[in-house]
Protein backbone atom coordinates (compact mmCIF):
# COMPACT_ATOMS: atom_id res chain seq x y z
CA UNK A 1 0.00 0.00 0.00
CA UNK A 2 1.45 3.13 -1.00
CA UNK A 3 0.20 6.52 -2.51
CA UNK A 4 1.94 5.60 -5.72
CA UNK A 5 -1.31 2.90 -6.30
CA UNK A 6 -3.32 6.14 -6.66
CA UNK A 7 -1.42 6.82 -9.58
CA UNK A 8 -3.14 3.39 -11.85
CA UNK A 9 -6.25 5.44 -13.08
CA UNK A 10 -8.50 3.01 -12.45
CA UNK A 11 -7.68 2.82 -8.73
CA UNK A 12 -8.10 6.80 -9.11
CA UNK A 13 -11.25 7.10 -10.66
CA UNK A 14 -12.55 3.91 -7.84
CA UNK A 15 -11.39 5.97 -5.04
CA UNK A 16 -12.30 9.54 -5.90
CA UNK A 17 -16.26 8.06 -7.34
CA UNK A 18 -16.05 7.52 -3.55
CA UNK A 19 -14.73 10.29 -2.16
CA UNK A 20 -16.04 12.98 -4.61
CA UNK A 21 -19.57 12.99 -2.80
CA UNK A 22 -18.53 14.23 0.62
CA UNK A 23 -15.99 16.57 -0.75
CA UNK A 24 -18.60 18.32 -2.36
CA UNK A 25 -21.14 18.27 0.48
CA UNK A 26 -18.61 19.52 3.19
CA UNK A 27 -17.08 21.99 1.29
CA UNK A 28 -20.52 23.56 0.24
CA UNK A 29 -21.41 23.18 3.93
CA UNK A 30 -18.68 25.07 5.18
CA UNK A 31 -18.64 27.60 2.48
CA UNK A 32 -21.88 28.36 3.34
CA UNK A 33 -21.71 28.16 7.25
CA UNK A 34 -18.61 30.66 6.76
CA UNK A 35 -19.89 32.80 4.52
CA UNK A 36 -23.15 32.94 6.25
CA UNK A 37 -21.39 33.63 9.74
CA UNK A 38 -19.34 36.71 8.18
CA UNK A 39 -21.62 38.34 5.92
CA UNK A 40 -24.66 38.00 8.79
CA UNK A 41 -23.37 37.56 12.06
CA UNK A 42 -19.90 40.01 12.38
CA UNK A 43 -20.43 43.54 13.14
CA UNK A 44 -19.02 45.94 10.39
CA UNK A 45 -15.78 46.89 11.47
CA UNK A 46 -14.75 50.30 12.87
CA UNK A 47 -12.55 51.68 10.20
CA UNK A 48 -13.70 49.21 7.34
CA UNK A 49 -17.56 49.95 7.65
CA UNK A 50 -19.37 46.56 5.99
CA UNK A 51 -16.44 46.27 3.11
CA UNK A 52 -14.52 44.10 5.52
CA UNK A 53 -16.66 41.20 4.47
CA UNK A 54 -15.16 41.01 1.14
CA UNK A 55 -12.08 39.30 3.30
CA UNK A 56 -14.64 36.45 3.33
CA UNK A 57 -13.95 35.55 -0.43
CA UNK A 58 -10.52 37.93 -1.30
CA UNK A 59 -8.30 36.09 1.44
CA UNK A 60 -8.96 32.62 0.47
CA UNK A 61 -9.20 32.91 -3.16
CA UNK A 62 -5.84 34.75 -3.08
CA UNK A 63 -4.43 31.69 -0.93
CA UNK A 64 -5.82 28.91 -3.03
CA UNK A 65 -4.59 30.80 -6.13
CA UNK A 66 -0.76 30.46 -5.24
CA UNK A 67 -1.55 26.85 -3.46
CA UNK A 68 -2.83 26.06 -7.21
CA UNK A 69 0.50 26.79 -8.86
CA UNK A 70 2.09 24.97 -5.52
CA UNK A 71 -0.18 21.98 -6.31
CA UNK A 72 0.81 22.24 -10.02
CA UNK A 73 4.53 22.13 -9.56
CA UNK A 74 4.30 19.41 -7.45
CA UNK A 75 1.97 17.22 -10.11
CA UNK A 76 4.05 18.50 -12.65
CA UNK A 77 7.33 17.03 -10.72
CA UNK A 78 5.61 13.73 -10.57
CA UNK A 79 5.09 13.38 -14.29
CA UNK A 80 8.33 14.80 -14.90
CA UNK A 81 10.10 11.71 -12.24
CA UNK A 82 7.53 9.17 -12.46
CA UNK A 83 5.75 9.48 -15.44
CA UNK A 84 2.18 9.01 -13.87
CA UNK A 85 -0.59 10.15 -16.17
CA UNK A 86 -2.65 10.64 -13.29
CA UNK A 87 -0.34 13.30 -12.26
CA UNK A 88 -0.34 15.35 -15.01
CA UNK A 89 -3.61 15.53 -15.89
CA UNK A 90 -4.31 16.85 -12.59
CA UNK A 91 -1.79 19.28 -12.98
CA UNK A 92 -3.56 20.25 -16.17
CA UNK A 93 -6.92 19.93 -14.42
CA UNK A 94 -5.71 22.34 -11.61
CA UNK A 95 -4.87 25.64 -13.93
CA UNK A 96 -8.03 26.89 -14.63
CA UNK A 97 -9.26 26.51 -11.35
CA UNK A 98 -5.99 28.64 -10.43
CA UNK A 99 -6.81 30.98 -13.09
CA UNK A 100 -10.09 31.88 -11.91
CA UNK A 101 -9.42 31.88 -7.92
CA UNK A 102 -6.44 34.76 -9.08
CA UNK A 103 -9.08 36.44 -11.20
CA UNK A 104 -11.73 36.63 -7.72
CA UNK A 105 -8.40 37.37 -6.18
CA UNK A 106 -7.83 40.53 -8.33
CA UNK A 107 -11.82 41.58 -8.93
CA UNK A 108 -12.65 41.22 -5.16
CA UNK A 109 -9.78 43.22 -4.41
CA UNK A 110 -10.62 46.40 -6.44
CA UNK A 111 -13.79 46.04 -5.26
CA UNK A 112 -12.57 46.46 -1.99
CA UNK A 113 -10.06 48.83 -2.91
CA UNK A 114 -12.35 51.28 -4.51
CA UNK A 115 -14.31 52.62 -1.39
CA UNK A 116 -10.89 51.62 0.69
CA UNK A 117 -8.18 53.12 -1.17
CA UNK A 118 -10.31 55.44 -3.47
CA UNK A 119 -8.82 53.65 -6.52
CA UNK A 120 -9.58 49.96 -8.28
CA UNK A 121 -5.89 49.59 -8.90
CA UNK A 122 -2.80 50.47 -7.45
CA UNK A 123 0.64 49.51 -8.76
CA UNK A 124 1.34 48.20 -5.19
CA UNK A 125 3.55 45.05 -5.22
CA UNK A 126 0.81 42.36 -4.12
CA UNK A 127 -1.34 43.86 -7.10
CA UNK A 128 1.45 43.32 -9.61
CA UNK A 129 2.76 39.92 -8.60
CA UNK A 130 -0.87 38.66 -8.63
CA UNK A 131 -1.26 40.11 -12.34
CA UNK A 132 1.69 38.69 -13.35
CA UNK A 133 0.90 35.50 -11.66
CA UNK A 134 -2.58 35.82 -13.79
CA UNK A 135 -0.07 35.69 -16.86
CA UNK A 136 2.07 32.86 -15.62
CA UNK A 137 -1.73 30.84 -15.65
CA UNK A 138 -2.46 32.26 -18.83
CA UNK A 139 0.61 30.99 -20.89
CA UNK A 140 0.39 27.34 -19.20
CA UNK A 141 -3.30 26.71 -20.19
CA UNK A 142 -2.24 28.32 -23.49
CA UNK A 143 0.55 26.12 -24.13
CA UNK A 144 -1.42 22.92 -22.96
CA UNK A 145 -4.01 23.99 -25.71
CA UNK A 146 -1.84 23.83 -28.35
CA UNK A 147 -0.04 21.18 -28.21
CA UNK A 148 -1.91 17.93 -29.51
CA UNK A 149 -0.11 15.03 -28.66
CA UNK A 150 -0.95 14.59 -25.14
CA UNK A 151 2.37 13.28 -24.12
CA UNK A 152 4.57 15.84 -25.25
CA UNK A 153 2.35 18.61 -24.26
CA UNK A 154 2.46 17.15 -20.56
CA UNK A 155 6.12 17.24 -20.53
CA UNK A 156 6.31 20.92 -22.03
CA UNK A 157 3.64 21.97 -19.61
CA UNK A 158 5.77 19.98 -17.08
CA UNK A 159 9.20 22.37 -17.76
CA UNK A 160 7.50 25.18 -18.20
CA UNK A 161 5.49 25.07 -14.89
CA UNK A 162 8.78 24.32 -13.18
CA UNK A 163 11.05 27.33 -14.82
CA UNK A 164 7.59 29.84 -14.87
CA UNK A 165 7.82 29.00 -10.58
CA UNK A 166 11.63 30.16 -10.34
CA UNK A 167 10.42 32.94 -12.37
CA UNK A 168 7.40 33.92 -10.57
CA UNK A 169 9.22 33.89 -7.66
CA UNK A 170 11.74 36.52 -8.82
CA UNK A 171 8.79 38.35 -10.07
CA UNK A 172 7.74 38.62 -6.93
CA UNK A 173 10.94 40.00 -5.23
CA UNK A 174 11.58 42.31 -8.42
CA UNK A 175 8.09 43.97 -7.99
CA UNK A 176 8.76 44.07 -4.26
CA UNK A 177 12.39 46.14 -5.22
CA UNK A 178 10.69 48.12 -8.15
CA UNK A 179 8.10 49.78 -5.55
CA UNK A 180 10.51 51.18 -3.13
CA UNK A 181 10.42 54.71 -3.44
CA UNK A 182 7.23 55.19 -5.80
CA UNK A 183 5.03 54.63 -3.09
CA UNK A 184 4.35 53.29 0.10
CA UNK A 185 1.92 50.39 -0.63
CA UNK A 186 -1.18 50.94 0.58
CA UNK A 187 -1.02 48.21 3.42
CA UNK A 188 -2.67 44.85 3.17
CA UNK A 189 -1.87 44.26 7.29
CA UNK A 190 -5.63 42.90 7.48
CA UNK A 191 -3.94 39.74 6.29
CA UNK A 192 -2.35 39.71 9.09
CA UNK A 193 -3.88 36.99 11.84
CA UNK A 194 -2.81 39.27 14.51
CA UNK A 195 -4.48 42.16 13.18
CA UNK A 196 -7.48 40.67 12.23
CA UNK A 197 -9.76 40.33 15.62
CA UNK A 198 -11.24 37.04 16.52
CA UNK A 199 -14.59 37.55 14.99
CA UNK A 200 -13.40 38.03 11.49
CA UNK A 201 -10.33 35.84 12.35
CA UNK A 202 -12.95 32.20 13.26
CA UNK A 203 -15.40 32.76 9.82
CA UNK A 204 -12.71 33.16 8.00
CA UNK A 205 -11.04 30.14 8.73
CA UNK A 206 -14.08 28.03 7.73
CA UNK A 207 -14.35 30.19 4.46
CA UNK A 208 -10.31 29.08 3.95
CA UNK A 209 -11.17 25.19 4.87
CA UNK A 210 -14.18 25.59 2.46
CA UNK A 211 -11.92 26.82 -0.21
CA UNK A 212 -9.19 24.16 0.19
CA UNK A 213 -12.06 21.65 0.17
CA UNK A 214 -13.39 23.59 -3.14
CA UNK A 215 -10.40 23.12 -4.71
CA UNK A 216 -9.34 19.62 -3.52
CA UNK A 217 -13.13 18.25 -5.10
CA UNK A 218 -12.85 20.64 -8.59
CA UNK A 219 -9.67 19.19 -8.96
CA UNK A 220 -10.62 15.54 -8.61
CA UNK A 221 -13.52 16.41 -10.71
CA UNK A 222 -11.69 17.82 -13.55
CA UNK A 223 -9.07 15.57 -13.78
CA UNK A 224 -11.70 12.45 -13.56
CA UNK A 225 -12.96 14.44 -16.75
CA UNK A 226 -9.89 14.81 -18.34
CA UNK A 227 -9.33 10.69 -17.79
CA UNK A 228 -12.65 9.99 -19.45
CA UNK A 229 -11.74 12.32 -22.33
CA UNK A 230 -7.70 10.67 -22.88
CA UNK A 231 -9.66 7.28 -22.60
CA UNK A 232 -12.31 8.42 -25.17
CA UNK A 233 -10.01 9.35 -27.39
CA UNK A 234 -7.70 6.23 -27.25
CA UNK A 235 -11.40 4.44 -27.93
CA UNK A 236 -11.96 6.80 -30.88
CA UNK A 237 -8.58 6.20 -32.40
CA UNK A 238 -8.92 2.14 -31.96
CA UNK A 239 -11.77 2.62 -34.13
CA UNK A 240 -10.06 4.45 -36.41
CA UNK A 241 -7.20 1.91 -36.60
CA UNK A 242 -9.52 -1.10 -36.71
CA UNK B 1 30.61 23.31 -30.43
CA UNK B 2 32.89 26.83 -31.46
CA UNK B 3 31.91 25.35 -35.81
CA UNK B 4 28.10 25.60 -34.36
CA UNK B 5 28.77 28.72 -33.30
CA UNK B 6 30.33 30.04 -36.61
CA UNK B 7 27.47 27.98 -38.52
CA UNK B 8 24.62 29.88 -36.52
CA UNK B 9 26.54 33.22 -37.26
CA UNK B 10 27.09 32.48 -40.70
CA UNK B 11 23.74 31.41 -41.22
CA UNK B 12 22.23 34.78 -39.27
CA UNK B 13 24.46 36.87 -41.24
CA UNK B 14 24.04 35.38 -44.99
CA UNK B 15 20.41 34.71 -45.07
CA UNK B 16 19.45 38.38 -44.40
CA UNK B 17 16.37 39.49 -42.96
CA UNK B 18 16.74 38.31 -38.90
CA UNK B 19 19.73 40.34 -38.42
CA UNK B 20 19.14 44.09 -39.14
CA UNK B 21 15.42 43.30 -38.78
CA UNK B 22 15.33 43.31 -34.53
CA UNK B 23 17.88 46.72 -34.51
CA UNK B 24 15.34 48.50 -37.13
CA UNK B 25 12.50 47.11 -34.77
CA UNK B 26 14.70 48.37 -31.81
CA UNK B 27 15.11 51.89 -33.83
CA UNK B 28 11.45 52.10 -34.45
CA UNK B 29 10.21 52.04 -30.85
CA UNK B 30 12.39 54.63 -29.96
CA UNK B 31 11.15 56.74 -32.52
CA UNK B 32 7.32 56.05 -32.41
CA UNK B 33 7.11 56.97 -28.82
CA UNK B 34 8.10 59.95 -28.67
CA UNK B 35 5.74 60.62 -31.43
CA UNK B 36 3.03 58.87 -29.04
CA UNK B 37 3.69 60.61 -25.90
CA UNK B 38 4.69 64.00 -27.21
CA UNK B 39 8.28 65.78 -27.44
CA UNK B 40 8.99 67.44 -23.70
CA UNK B 41 12.35 66.57 -22.77
CA UNK B 42 11.48 66.11 -19.60
CA UNK B 43 8.34 63.60 -20.13
CA UNK B 44 11.20 61.67 -22.28
CA UNK B 45 14.13 61.71 -19.77
CA UNK B 46 11.52 59.86 -17.43
CA UNK B 47 10.46 57.34 -19.48
CA UNK B 48 13.76 57.05 -21.29
CA UNK B 49 14.96 53.98 -19.85
CA UNK B 50 11.99 52.49 -19.41
CA UNK B 51 10.81 52.59 -23.20
CA UNK B 52 14.88 51.05 -24.30
CA UNK B 53 14.48 48.18 -21.70
CA UNK B 54 11.28 47.46 -23.65
CA UNK B 55 12.25 48.31 -26.71
CA UNK B 56 14.91 45.38 -26.29
CA UNK B 57 12.74 42.93 -24.62
CA UNK B 58 10.46 43.14 -27.90
CA UNK B 59 13.34 43.09 -30.34
CA UNK B 60 14.60 40.13 -28.69
CA UNK B 61 11.13 38.55 -28.74
CA UNK B 62 10.52 39.42 -32.30
CA UNK B 63 14.15 37.23 -33.56
CA UNK B 64 13.34 34.18 -30.89
CA UNK B 65 11.29 32.15 -33.21
CA UNK B 66 14.52 31.37 -35.41
CA UNK B 67 16.78 29.97 -33.07
CA UNK B 68 15.54 26.58 -33.69
CA UNK B 69 12.46 27.08 -36.20
CA UNK B 70 14.99 26.64 -39.23
CA UNK B 71 17.31 23.86 -37.94
CA UNK B 72 13.58 21.64 -36.99
CA UNK B 73 12.41 22.23 -40.17
CA UNK B 74 15.04 21.29 -42.03
CA UNK B 75 15.76 17.98 -39.52
CA UNK B 76 19.14 19.25 -38.56
CA UNK B 77 18.02 19.74 -35.29
CA UNK B 78 17.45 15.48 -34.76
CA UNK B 79 21.24 15.40 -36.08
CA UNK B 80 21.99 17.97 -33.55
CA UNK B 81 20.16 16.00 -31.23
CA UNK B 82 21.89 12.62 -31.75
CA UNK B 83 25.14 14.05 -31.96
CA UNK B 84 27.94 13.32 -29.08
CA UNK B 85 27.16 17.30 -27.86
CA UNK B 86 25.46 17.64 -25.16
CA UNK B 87 21.99 19.14 -26.02
CA UNK B 88 22.08 21.83 -23.42
CA UNK B 89 25.39 23.03 -25.01
CA UNK B 90 23.35 23.26 -28.38
CA UNK B 91 20.88 25.54 -26.95
CA UNK B 92 23.76 27.38 -24.94
CA UNK B 93 25.70 27.90 -28.94
CA UNK B 94 22.25 28.39 -30.30
CA UNK B 95 21.51 30.71 -27.74
CA UNK B 96 24.87 32.77 -27.69
CA UNK B 97 24.54 33.35 -31.60
CA UNK B 98 21.33 34.84 -30.85
CA UNK B 99 22.69 37.59 -28.61
CA UNK B 100 25.85 38.00 -30.99
CA UNK B 101 23.41 38.86 -33.88
CA UNK B 102 20.43 40.63 -31.91
CA UNK B 103 21.11 41.75 -28.35
CA UNK B 104 25.10 42.90 -29.17
CA UNK B 105 24.19 45.33 -32.28
CA UNK B 106 21.61 46.42 -29.87
CA UNK B 107 23.54 47.40 -26.69
CA UNK B 108 25.89 49.17 -29.20
CA UNK B 109 23.07 51.45 -30.86
CA UNK B 110 21.31 52.20 -27.61
CA UNK B 111 23.44 55.44 -26.82
CA UNK B 112 22.18 56.90 -30.10
CA UNK B 113 18.54 55.87 -29.54
CA UNK B 114 18.93 57.47 -25.78
CA UNK B 115 19.93 61.02 -27.67
CA UNK B 116 16.43 60.92 -28.93
CA UNK B 117 14.70 60.05 -26.05
CA UNK B 118 16.84 62.60 -23.94
CA UNK B 119 18.26 60.29 -21.54
CA UNK B 120 20.18 62.50 -18.66
CA UNK B 121 23.62 62.04 -19.29
CA UNK B 122 24.57 60.38 -16.23
CA UNK B 123 22.80 57.03 -17.89
CA UNK B 124 24.04 56.34 -20.60
CA UNK B 125 26.97 54.55 -18.74
CA UNK B 126 24.65 52.42 -17.10
CA UNK B 127 22.22 52.42 -20.07
CA UNK B 128 25.22 50.60 -22.03
CA UNK B 129 26.14 48.28 -18.65
CA UNK B 130 22.86 46.93 -18.05
CA UNK B 131 21.61 46.31 -21.53
CA UNK B 132 25.45 44.47 -21.81
CA UNK B 133 24.43 42.61 -19.11
CA UNK B 134 20.68 41.81 -19.08
CA UNK B 135 20.35 40.91 -22.52
CA UNK B 136 22.11 37.39 -22.77
CA UNK B 137 19.60 36.58 -20.33
CA UNK B 138 16.90 37.49 -23.01
CA UNK B 139 18.82 35.28 -25.48
CA UNK B 140 18.74 32.67 -23.34
CA UNK B 141 14.84 32.79 -21.64
CA UNK B 142 13.78 33.14 -25.21
CA UNK B 143 15.60 30.17 -26.51
CA UNK B 144 13.71 27.88 -23.52
CA UNK B 145 10.43 29.44 -24.61
CA UNK B 146 11.34 28.97 -28.48
CA UNK B 147 12.38 25.30 -27.62
CA UNK B 148 8.98 24.75 -26.36
CA UNK B 149 6.70 26.07 -29.26
CA UNK B 150 9.51 24.78 -31.95
CA UNK B 151 6.97 21.64 -32.36
CA UNK B 152 4.48 23.96 -33.56
CA UNK B 153 2.80 25.30 -36.96
CA UNK B 154 2.08 28.72 -35.58
CA UNK B 155 3.90 29.05 -32.45
CA UNK B 156 4.33 32.95 -33.03
CA UNK B 157 1.73 34.49 -30.34
CA UNK B 158 1.93 31.33 -27.93
CA UNK B 159 5.80 32.15 -27.82
CA UNK B 160 5.40 35.79 -26.95
CA UNK B 161 2.84 34.90 -24.21
CA UNK B 162 5.25 32.64 -22.56
CA UNK B 163 8.43 34.64 -22.61
CA UNK B 164 7.42 37.75 -21.95
CA UNK B 165 6.31 36.79 -18.31
CA UNK B 166 9.39 35.25 -17.92
CA UNK B 167 10.96 38.33 -19.01
CA UNK B 168 9.59 40.61 -16.02
CA UNK B 169 12.36 40.35 -13.43
CA UNK B 170 15.34 40.84 -15.89
CA UNK B 171 13.06 44.10 -16.98
CA UNK B 172 12.57 45.56 -13.46
CA UNK B 173 15.95 45.26 -12.56
CA UNK B 174 17.85 46.30 -16.05
CA UNK B 175 15.46 49.56 -15.70
CA UNK B 176 16.02 50.15 -12.63
CA UNK B 177 19.82 50.06 -12.87
CA UNK B 178 19.44 52.94 -15.79
CA UNK B 179 17.13 54.93 -14.06
CA UNK B 180 18.77 54.92 -10.71
CA UNK B 181 22.30 55.28 -12.73
CA UNK B 182 20.72 58.71 -14.25
CA UNK B 183 19.10 60.27 -11.33
CA UNK B 184 22.54 59.43 -10.01
CA UNK B 185 21.47 57.55 -7.38
CA UNK B 186 23.57 53.63 -5.97
CA UNK B 187 22.52 51.13 -8.68
CA UNK B 188 24.54 48.21 -6.75
CA UNK B 189 21.40 45.74 -5.90
CA UNK B 190 19.98 46.12 -8.93
CA UNK B 191 23.10 45.48 -10.86
CA UNK B 192 23.83 42.98 -8.85
CA UNK B 193 20.70 40.94 -9.39
CA UNK B 194 20.10 41.69 -13.08
CA UNK B 195 24.34 39.95 -12.95
CA UNK B 196 22.52 37.20 -11.21
CA UNK B 197 19.49 36.54 -13.39
CA UNK B 198 21.29 36.41 -16.39
CA UNK B 199 23.82 33.57 -14.71
CA UNK B 200 21.36 31.62 -13.59
CA UNK B 201 19.43 31.66 -16.59
CA UNK B 202 22.84 30.61 -18.27
CA UNK B 203 23.45 28.14 -15.81
CA UNK B 204 19.99 26.84 -16.02
CA UNK B 205 18.14 26.93 -18.68
CA UNK B 206 20.24 25.24 -21.12
CA UNK B 207 19.02 22.03 -19.60
CA UNK B 208 15.01 22.83 -19.35
CA UNK B 209 15.13 23.94 -22.92
CA UNK B 210 17.21 20.36 -24.03
CA UNK B 211 14.41 18.79 -22.04
CA UNK B 212 11.92 20.04 -24.22
CA UNK B 213 13.60 19.62 -27.52
CA UNK B 214 13.63 16.34 -26.33
CA UNK B 215 9.87 15.81 -25.68
CA UNK B 216 9.30 17.81 -29.01
CA UNK B 217 11.45 15.34 -31.11
CA UNK B 218 10.21 12.05 -30.18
Amino acid sequence: MSIWEYANPKKFMETSALLLPWLTGLSAALLGAGLFWGYFLTPDAAKFGSTIKIIYLHVPAAMMAISAWMMMLVASLIWLIRRHHVSALAAKAAAPIGLTFTLIGLVTGAIWGQPMWGTWWAWDPRLTSFLILTLFYFGYIALWQAIEDPDTAADLTAVLCLVGSVFAFLSRYAVLFWNQGLHQGASLSMDKQENVSDVYWFPLLVCIAGFVLLFVTLVLLRTRTEIRARRMAALLSRERLA
Amino acid sequence: MRALLLRDLRLAFRAGGGFGLSLAFFLMVAVIVPLGVGPAPATLALIAAGVLWVGALLAALLSLDRIFALDYEDGSLDLLATSPLPLGGVVAMKALAHWLTTGLPLVAASPILAVLLNLPTQGYVWLLVSLAIGTPALSIIGAFGASLTVGLKRGGLLLGLLVLPLYIPTLIFGAEVVKSGAEGASIGTPLAALAAITAGAWAGLPLAAAMAIRANLR
